[in-house]
């Protein structure tokens, strides 16, 4: 499609770029977005703390470190210790943000994280780094795929996972505002940023990023861009129109939102960088049986552990790219009409 | 420095007296807890809350109030019926224990019962969030302490020791850690289970102040508190050497008793026993 027709207008009240252009489009990593709300969240509130376990580069805590070094503490290859001992310093009034891998925390340590901050309702934030397949070439031990689900599964917890780099400093920003424990997860690889400034952002509020009736791609995560391109393409192709929604916030999940896509398209198909149990598309089925059962189609990792291999080519070889959301759509698309 | 008067000291062994009592009464009624941990550190948690710590019954939020935490939660009874028995609430609340609806749970929540400081149960997680807290308090210029009680059994675990090392990096001397050394643990001895020793040597190794004394002797406690609150630059560990159960004599160096409560007829017992302690107290000059 030619990127000189404009965008739908559902695109267009979300301020998208304009994704189908290649050459438009700009690429960072969703973790970069995360840097730079966290040095603007530390200037805006002196007690916000970045408390880091030996990963500042990767986790984007460097910038933090030099601009605001008397706000930044190293505790080394710890991250039980991250957790309970950000417990303490929001017990007393901080606002820590605790960064690792995903795998590392909350992956290593869930039980600090369910006691610590969850139970005791702690100010903590996670900052989960290097989350899905698209870690690429350090293989499966690195990659977190499971930490979607072990993370929404625990009361009072807030699950977010932004689409790109400039949701990514917004998410930031507002839920440092947030009071309680939250988990923001994002990605190593560089990836298209499709929302702009302008783009609004409120947490547990799911995004329409592109409207349609046939068919609802809810997906969350640098997934959203790879969403888009196959509703585009399945409207040329098939001439399926394709919904797509931006399920940033998986806990609280914006019900309303995914119901009403479900009942006005009648299908849905579930996008995201996860294992397909237990992540965001079952907190989608779970609400859609309840609420407005529809079929329901899940593209993310079925049930495997990744390995080393570029970015694109993981996201592909375990069934998350376009061709594979196309083909979940159109199964979804065929069992509603029976 | 604060002393210690003779009188002072009979009036907290008369209230650690009391703390025990409401130990025993408190695991009869809930029929389930732990004994052996609970009396063994009740002359610990009566020298904290008596003499030690600045703290308020009714302001448990006081923000210059020191912090004390609970790390092996399962000894919960002796804090509560500590804090029962210093005013945080009445005594009688004692005997909620581990029921539906309590604020007094089977091990303590913090948003259940003002005056927590955490949430634990978990082991080896408390001298982790005492480190953040001093730290905090480091960062604001604050003159609160931390105390930190643990199990000597919770050394088992490596956040623990994640813990002892961070608090030696940020040289918190407003960290005391308090070391139930009463070598007993659910499976028996930790010297079996999983050796500790050379216990203080480790803290020692790791750039701590060490501490040690009879658990069991207020006036001991006290004195080496007194001590570590007076060092500068480094966190402080006190091993105190306690008698698993003390203070009912069947209980007494018995690991049996680490996981389980009295019944009536062995809680009747023991309550006569603490009576006669009592007098003793009274007699004694």
């Amino acid at each position: 499609m030619s990127s000189t027709e404009t965008l739908d207008h559902a695109a267009r009240s979300m301020a998208l770029v304009d994704y189908r252009d290649a050459g438009a489009l700009k690429s960072l990593p969703t973790r970069n977005g995360f840097g730079e709300g966290l040095i603007e969240a530390g200037t805006l509130n002196k007690d916000v703390l970045a408390i880091c376990a030996d990963l500042a580069e990767s986790t984007r805590m460097d910038g933090f470190k030099k601009a605001h070094p008397a706000q930044y503490i190293e505790i080394g290859v710890a991250e039980q210790m991250l957790v309970a001992m950000a417990g303490g310093l929001a017990a007393v009034g901080k606002i820590p943000w605790i960064a690792s891998y995903a795998m590392f925390n909350p992956g290593r340590s869930w039980e600090q994280v369910r006691t610590i901050m969850a139970l005791n309702e702690t100010n903590v934030k996670i900052a989960g780094a290097h989350a899905g397949v698209s870690v690429g070439p350090d293989g499966a031990t690195h990659q977190a795929i499971e930490d979607i689900a072990i993370m929404r599964v625990i009361p009072h917890m807030t699950v977010v996972v932004p689409c790109d780099s400039v949701q990514t400093k917004k998410a930031t920003l507002a839920l440092t505002e947030r009071f309680g424990p939250v988990y923001l997860r994002f990605a190593r690889d560089k990836s298209p940023i499709v929302t702009t400034d302008a783009t609004p952002f409120e947490v547990g509020k799911a995004q329409t990023f592109r409207a349609g009736n046939d068919v609802a791609i809810v997906a969350c995560g640098i997934l959203v861009y790879y969403a888009l391109i196959a509703a585009d393409e399945l409207a040329r192709e098939d001439g399926i129109d394709a919904r797509v929604v931006n399920n940033h916030t998986i806990k609280p999940m914006d019900e309303a939102s995914i119901v009403d896509a479900a009942r006005a398209c009648g299908a849905v198909v579930t996008v995201e960088e996860h294992q397909v149990h237990g992540g965001m598309g079952s907190a989608v089925a779970e609400a859609l049986a309840a609420k407005a059962p529809v079929p329901v189609e899940f593209i993310g990792v079925q049930d495997l552990f990744g390995q080393s291999g570029d970015p694109i080519e993981l996201i592909e070889y375990y069934g998350m790219g376009t061709a594979a959301i196309k083909d979940a759509a159109r199964r979804a698309y065929a069992r509603k009409r029976g | 420095m604060q002393t210690l008067t003779p009188e002072r000291r009979k009036e907290l062994e008369l209230k650690a007296n009391d703390v025990r009592e409401g130990i025993i009464r408190s695991l009869l009624a809930a029929c389930s807890g732990h004994s052996a941990g609970s009396l063994d550190m009740a002359d610990i948690f009566t020298a904290l809350y008596g003499f030690i710590m600045r703290h308020d019954p009714q302001q448990p939020d006081w923000p210059e109030r020191d912090r004390l935490l609970l790390s092996c939660g399962h000894i919960a009874p002796v804090r509560y019926s500590a804090m029962a028995n210093f005013g945080y609430f009445p005594v009688e609340e004692l005997l909620t224990l581990r029921k539906f609806g309590s604020r007094l749970q089977g091990h303590p929540e913090r948003l259940k019962l003002p005056g927590l400081e955490t949430t634990s149960g978990p082991l080896g997680e408390g001298l982790a969030q005492g480190t953040g807290m001093a730290l905090g308090a480091k960062l604001d210029h604050d003159d609160w302490r931390v105390y930190v009680v643990t199990s000597d059994g919770e050394h088992e675990c490596g956040l623990h020791w994640e813990a002892v090392m961070t608090a030696a990096k940020f040289k918190l001397d407003n960290l005391t850690c308090i070391v139930d050394r009463n070598f007993i643990q659910i499976d028996g001895s930790t010297e079996d289970v999983m050796p500790l020793e050379p216990f203080a040597d480790k803290y020692r190794a790791f750039n701590w102040e060490v501490f040690e004394c009879d658990g069991n002797d207020i006036g001991q406690f006290i004195e080496v508190m007194e001590r570590a609150k007076a060092v500068k630059g480094k966190p402080q560990v006190i091993v105190a050497n306690t008698v698993p159960g003390k203070g009912v004599s069947f209980m007494e160096g018995d690991y049996t008793w680490h996981g389980k409560p009295p019944n009536k007829e062995q809680a009747d017992v023991a309550l006569r026993e603490l009576e006669a302690t009592r007098e003793r107290i009274l007699a004694s000059v």
